[in-house]
């Protein structure tokens, strides 16, 4: 606080549990959650170059963790949380720089339209790295 | 600020919080996400490629040049984005003056640890494949 008492009682901004749940409240907070998320995918990415490059000891275990069924779950949400946060991170260099897709119904739509590029575009790269 | 009586409230606030380095924090987040852009689908698309074509193919795949480039080049722009987005995310949540510069301190050292990490395993791959 500024330590001087303030000029007049403003009113503070809406509170998270106040708000309607939308498709726009869904998409930014599903931002930030995979930007966190990412975060820590990270620390996991950086195991899995660290781990090859000093060689064959630990790499056949982590090898046998990234094969398994939870291990592919995992790589296929860090592919889905990476390519939310990259098309809705486009979105937002949008508003920023030309200030586009403010309107209501484009803003609702464009956060349908990053869900389902996230699920299905990790999908796809996902065929892609297997059959090419 | 006990004898504040003539201060208005714009003249007590006024080099406090993000007036410092708030606009330089708001362009390189966003020139890191422009670079990010190009590099990410890429690495989705590779790491996935690797870590399927197991540690010989997945080694040997590191060890060319352009991936080995492009690899530092992600780590870089994620790393450096990343420190930035998990900064303002401590920011918000973490209230206590100790606690929020400890983790702001960590989040620092995390990132560029890791950053250092990678740099130094790509090129260890890199070298040792006498490229």
């Amino acid at each position: 606080m500024s330590g001087s008492p303030r000029a007049d009682a403003r009113p503070l901004s809406p509170h998270l549990q106040v708000w309607r749940p939308h498709a726009t409240f869904y998409a930014s907070i599903t931002h930030r959650i995979t930007g966190v998320a990412l975060y820590f995918g990270t620390f996991l990415i950086a195991g899995w170059i660290v781990a090859l490059a000093t060689g064959a000891e630990c790499y056949p275990a982590i090898e046998d963790l990234l094969f398994s069924w939870f291990g592919s779950v995992i790589l296929y949400l860090w592919a889905v949380a990476a390519l939310y946060h990259l098309v809705n991170g486009i979105r937002h260099l949008l508003w920023d720089g030309p200030a586009i897709g403010f309107e209501p119904k484009t803003a609702s739509a464009v956060s349908i339209f990053n869900y389902t590029v996230a699920i299905l575009g990790a999908a796809a790269i996902w065929a892609a790295a297997a059959w090419l | 600020m006990s004898d504040g009586k003539f201060l208005t409230p714009t003249k007590a606030a006024r080099g406090l919080g993000s007036s410092k380095s708030g606009t330089h924090h708001h362009i390189t987040q966003r020139v890191s996400a422009i670079a990010l852009i190009f590099l990410v689908p890429w690495f989705i698309f590779s790491a996935i490629n690797a870590i399927q074509a197991g540690e010989i193919a997945a080694a040997e795949w590191v060890a060319q040049p352009l991936p080995a480039i492009l690899l530092i080049l992600t780590a870089g722009a994620t790393l450096y984005h990343m420190r930035l987005g998990m900064q303002v995310v401590i920011e918000d949540y973490i209230t206590k003056p100790g606690m929020r510069g400890a983790l702001l301190i960590l989040n620092s050292f995390a990132c560029i640890a890791m950053f250092a990490a990678i740099t130094l395993s790509v090129l260890k791959l890199w070298i040792g494949a006498g490229a």
